[in-house]
């Protein structure tokens, strides 16, 4: 099938400042795919551009496989659902939901019978009469789904559109927003800061710094083979451990030295066949650092470390160490013995280590 | 536990100030009193003048009641009192004052309300240095243009209408116009514009359908100012206006101006409170808006 959004060596830039730069990215029917990155990254610039409120300084763009590169926004056959919800406050929800089938001139029993569908899809008939300031930040972020849904768009934008709700809310919006897509097969591209968000509703992300593409995969891929240091750092909750290390040949495998300002020198060793320079950065995810007898596998070995803290989170216990001038985070099972200032046997899984360019920061393996 | 000795060790100190509180507001009423009838006199010895006689203001004390109440100075105003060689009162020039005034804050108000609106949402290159100089054009002192005005009115061909007089004062309003639509615009959301427009609608489709139902405070600020501005205007009225165009202002002027023997002050009174009866009618309906919507710009919620 063709790509539903195929963005080809997309440029953006306002005056001499660059905020895109040479984009590609292409996504399939019923795709959910994240924009991610830091604010000021470019995300949102990019979904304007997608949307067409924003120009572009070059490239291209296609929508359902119509170039519209040049097109105006009411022509592209999107909907978008905004961060503020961007609700017309003088419009009841009807209206709100019906105000773009009105200007499009659509006669009044589609609207009608439209307006019904999406108020029942969405659970909000209660609320048809009644005006943005009288709702809730829930209600009014379904209002706003509403009005992108009665269009039946080829793409449903999104711009954070769950910031601006409480922690609860937004993990129940979140679920929602999972189910609607799953519900309606609709392709979607949703832009946020929030990698928790990114990873669990995302059938694609692309992680963005600086207005260029850092990765573009799977939430797996992303997860678990991050094509460098930022990518690495920014996905994951809490953040990949990045030790400096130092790597050397042996025998099939690969030796790694990690300095420790409390002993000796930590040795590990890695079965996997790497070509890689001297100097690595490490990188090992904390749920790939367990108590030693709790991991089983071919590339877990076992070290004693000393712990510096201990950190209870209900599920799950941290431990922190420091290694190679790092605090180094595992997460261990709650019931864990771990007491900060003893040493701990750990068990780390070397099979899962990702390692990077002490330089550039670019993935080595 | 601790906060429990806190109550009556502080029961003293705040009877005390809950005195001096009430002590203070008394004295703070009776000064705004003094203040507001300060301010009342003029207007109190204004109205009584205008229901005196004649002999009764040569002989009778300024501030003191009328003996007896008579409107014939009322009617002479409005109707009979002379400006210069004509004697038909204020009536034509009150309805030349509407006729100007009118058309001047709707046109101003209007314009002012697409412009805020273009300057706030829909950013060209350019923009800011265009609100800048509207900007400067409110503080431009009126006497600086009244000769190019008069040469521009006498261009295009209405020098001395009150067409004439309608543009010079829509020209005027303009830049403040602008600043207050601007000022309110900028507080609404530009998502809100972008939702509008990736729902089908257009520039004018959005100013109409969402921003103008918005407007309803600024609006009123806008009228007010405008319609005070103009109403008041006598310098444009005095300088682009000829015999039967002239605004109230200027026909007042005439009026107290133009005494043939006796100064009739009860006429001249009655007059002036006519030629400010508009505006301060605007205040009293419309006033409340006026400070609410003044700070709607600056202050959000």
């Amino acid at each position: 099938m063709a790509p539903i959004l195929d963005i080809n060596k997309l440029y953006k830039n306002y005056g001499a400042t660059e905020i895109l730069k040479d984009i590609n990215i292409s996504i399939e029917p019923g795709d959910f795919l994240v924009l991610v990155g830091p604010s000021g990254c470019g995300k949102s610039t990019l979904l304007n551009c997608i949307a067409g409120l924003e120009e572009i300084t070059g490239g291209t763009l296609s929508i359902g496989g119509n170039d519209m590169t040049h097109v105006s926004p009411k022509d592209r056959d999107i909907a978008m659902v905004f961060q503020s919800y961007a609700l017309y406050p003088t419009m009841t929800v009807a209206k709100n939901i019906t105000f773009g089938m009105k200007v499009r001139g659509v006669d009044q029993a589609t609207q009608d019978a439209k307006l019904k569908e999406v108020a029942q899809l969405l659970q909000i008939e209660p609320l048809l009469n009644r005006r943005p300031s009288q709702l809730s930040g829930g209600q009014r972020q379904r209002v706003a789904m509403g009005r992108a849904l009665v269009r039946d768009p080829k793409l449903f934008l999104f711009d954070e559109p769950l910031s601006n709700l409480d922690a609860k809310l937004r993990v129940e919006m979140r679920t929602e927003i999972k189910k609607l897509h799953q519900t309606l097969d609709a392709s979607i591209v949703y832009v946020t800061h929030d990698q928790i968000e990114a990873m669990t509703l995302a059938t694609k992300i692309v992680v963005l710094k600086g207005g260029v593409v850092q990765q573009i995969g799977t939430p797996a891929e992303i997860y678990n083979n991050p094509a460098n240091l930022f990518v690495a750092d920014f996905m994951g909750s809490p953040a990949m451990n990045l030790i400096p290390a130092q790597a050397h040949k042996n025998g099939a495998g690969t030796q790694i030295a990690i300095a420790r300002d409390s002993g000796e020198t930590l040795v590990l060793n890695d079965a996997r066949d790497l070509a890689l320079p001297k100097d690595v950065i490490l990188g090992l995810r904390p749920e790939d650092i367990a108590e030693a007898g709790f991991r089983a596998g071919d590339g877990v070995q076992e070290a004693e470390c000393l712990v510096d803290m201990v950190e209870p989170a209900g599920a799950d216990t941290y431990v922190v160490s420091e290694l190679g001038g790092k605090q180094v985070t595992a997460r261990l099972h709650a019931e864990t013995s771990a007491q900060a200032g003893k040493m701990l046997n750990l068990a780390f899984d070397m099979s899962k280590v990702s390692y990077f360019a002490q330089e550039t920061g670019e993935r080595l393996n | 536990m601790t906060d429990l000795s806190m109550p009556q060790s502080q029961t003293e100190p705040r009877s005390q100030s809950a005195v001096g509180k009430v002590a203070l507001r008394w004295l703070l009423y009776v000064l705004l009193g003094l203040f507001a009838l300060y301010y009342l006199m003029p207007l109190f010895v204004m109205l009584t003048t205008s229901l005196k006689s004649l002999e009764e203001i040569r002989t009778g004390s300024l501030i003191s009641l009328p003996r007896e109440v008579s409107f014939d100075a009322w009617k002479t105003a409005w109707s009979g009192a002379c400006t210069g060689i004509q004697c038909e009162g204020l009536r034509p020039y009150f309805w030349n004052s509407v006729l100007i005034a009118v058309p001047a804050v709707a046109i101003s108000t209007l314009l002012g309300a697409l412009n805020g609106y273009v300057v706030a949402h829909w950013r060209f290159k350019g923009a800011n240095i265009i609100f800048s100089l509207m900007l400067f054009g409110c503080f431009i002192p009126f006497q600086v243009v009244l000769l190019p005005m008069a040469r521009l009115l006498g261009m295009m061909g209405i020098a001395g209408t009150i067409p004439g007089l309608i543009f010079v004062h829509v020209i005027y309003g303009l830049g403040f116009t602008t600043l207050f639509f601007r000022n309110y615009y900028v507080t609404i959301p530009s998502e809100l514009t972008k939702a509008a427009r990736v729902d089908g609608a257009g520039f004018l489709r959005i100013f109409w359908s969402i921003f103008l139902p918005l407007s309803l405070p600024i609006i009123v600020v806008t009228v007010i100012w405008q319609f005070t501005q103009i109403w008041n205007d006598f310098l444009f009225g005095v300088s682009f206006s000829q015999a039967g165009t002239q605004p109230v202002t200027v026909a007042l002027n005439n009026i107290v101006n133009s005494t043939t023997g006796v100064k009739e002050y009860n006429v001249d009174m009655a007059a002036a409170i006519i030629a400010g009866l508009p505006t301060l009618l605007v205040y009293v309906v419309a006033g409340k808006y006026f400070i609410r919507g003044l700070t709607a710009g600056s202050v959000k919620g």
